[in-house]
């Protein structure tokens, strides 16, 4: 890996854990047929954690819109479905919450039908409804969002395949290493077991940590259903790294 | 544990592009300039459906970050150090932006994430610079990499800034990196 020479002092960074094999679904993964031709051949490469990657862009709340985190108030009507919240924490490998951080999510509607110009299937488009929200963590790495339950929906993948309803997650963290791009599933989702994306996952422990759970101490009386769902990025390893100086033919 | 990824799908381009995302730093800014490219899959076709992002040092080399062990900075006027674009219909996806400067022991450089429906999680590769020949010789990262391969992270100077073209396989693959 790289060389030893004189460690540049100041330069101490933290080191983000590899997750576990089995954590993360394989790139080339034949079940999933769009893999065939966009999974890389060659081994990555592994890519020390310097100053670029134990870094990100501090994304604040300029980003989000009044109503955001609420997907049935973004239009003058309210959308079809069952009203849902999905709320729950950022935390690291640690425990620790990731506060004050972007959270994005993107949805099908109730009908199971997103509203985007490739998607066809005869589903009716719901006109109140984009399915796409943000959010900022609190203090305490929490998020939450009012939205509709997405319905399942079909795909050319395999016969007769459809995806089990979810929500796309997109996380930043506090380091590139943490990037995090998910989906959410709902419990005892009939459709887990005809899944390529959702067993994409190997380790089967890991796969249940992308299902919600039914959270009915915080399910609203006469108004919604509630979910609850962590995430979790990357931990630190406990010993920084004293990035070194290869600069000795300067 | 961490949570596992997934793809993002066929539909991310109603999530994820921001009006602003291609801008890493505000257009009317001097010295700003276009990095652009092509995804292209393993049959030499172009990936109509990634979402590339960038994310790099400001001209000093600094970040606007805590673990910046020489301190945070506040970044430069307008300059949010990431960018992010959708690709087009011919798979084609831009940023603008400030160059990096050099960060101690390292070539100037771009962290790039690309992600799209048929990648269950995203890769990443890297940016350099073509100036920067000497500088390349005593990167840490480039050492890495196969010689006959390193080609694929450097980016070519063109009249309106520069192209960096993904191949995601195949044949003159870009190098990726396990982050």
């Amino acid at each position: 890996m790289v060389a030893p020479t004189t460690p540049r002092p100041g330069l101490v960074v933290p080191q983000y854990r590899r997750d576990p094999d089995g954590t993360h679904p394989p790139l080339d993964f034949a079940d999933y047929g769009s893999t065939a031709l966009r999974h890389p051949k060659q081994r990555p490469i592994l890519l020390p954690h310097m100053l670029t990657e134990v870094t990100a862009p501090v994304l604040g709340e300029g980003r989000l819109g009044e109503h955001d985190n609420d997907l049935t108030v973004q239009h003058a009507g309210e959308p079809q479905g069952q009203r849902i919240i999905v709320h729950g924490r950022l935390l690291d490998g640690d425990g620790r919450p990731v506060p004050h951080s972007l959270v994005e999510i993107w949805q099908a509607n109730a009908a199971g039908r997103y509203k985007h110009v490739n998607d066809r299937w005869p589903a009716p488009v719901d006109p109140n409804f984009d399915g796409v929200g943000r959010t900022m963590t609190d203090a305490d790495g929490r998020y939450e969002f009012t939205t509709v339950k997405p319905g399942a929906y079909p795909w050319r993948n395999h016969d007769n395949a459809w995806r089990p309803a979810h929500i796309h997650f997109s996380l930043f963290g506090t380091a590139f290493t943490q990037r995090l791009v998910t989906q959410m599933y709902f419990p005892d989702d009939p459709l887990f077991g005809q899944d390529p994306i959702f067993n994409s996952v190997p380790d089967p422990a890991a796969r249940r940590r992308m299902v919600s759970r039914y959270d009915h101490d915080r399910t609203v009386e006469q108004w919604a259903l509630a979910y609850e769902f962590d995430i979790v990025l990357r931990g630190r390893e406990a010993t920084p790294f004293e990035d070194e100086d290869e600069d000795d033919d300067a | 544990m961490s949570t596992p990824s997934q793809t993002v799908g066929p539909y991310l381009s109603i999530g994820l592009p921001w009006e602003d995302g291609p801008y890493a730093v505000r257009p009317d800014t001097p010295g700003a300039v276009k990095i652009r490219g092509t995804v292209y899959d393993g049959a030499g076709d172009p990936v109509p459906d990634a979402l590339v992002e960038t994310w790099q040092a400001d001209p000093d080399g600094r970040f606007d970050h805590p673990d910046d062990p020489r301190g945070a900075v506040a970044a430069p006027d307008g300059f949010r150090g990431f960018g992010r674009c959708p690709t087009d219909a011919q798979g084609r996806w831009e940023v603008l932006t400030l160059l990096p400067g050099a960060i101690p022991g390292q070539a100037p450089h771009i962290d790039v994430s690309v992600l799209g429906r048929g990648l269950l999680h995203r890769v990443v590769t890297r940016i350099y610079f073509p100036e920067h020949a000497e500088a390349h010789a005593g990167d840490p990262v480039l050492a890495l990499v196969p010689e006959d391969r390193r080609a694929t992270l450097i980016a070519q100077r063109v009249d309106d800034g520069y192209v960096f073209d993904v191949r995601l396989q195949g044949e003159g693959e870009t190098v990726f990196f396990d982050v």
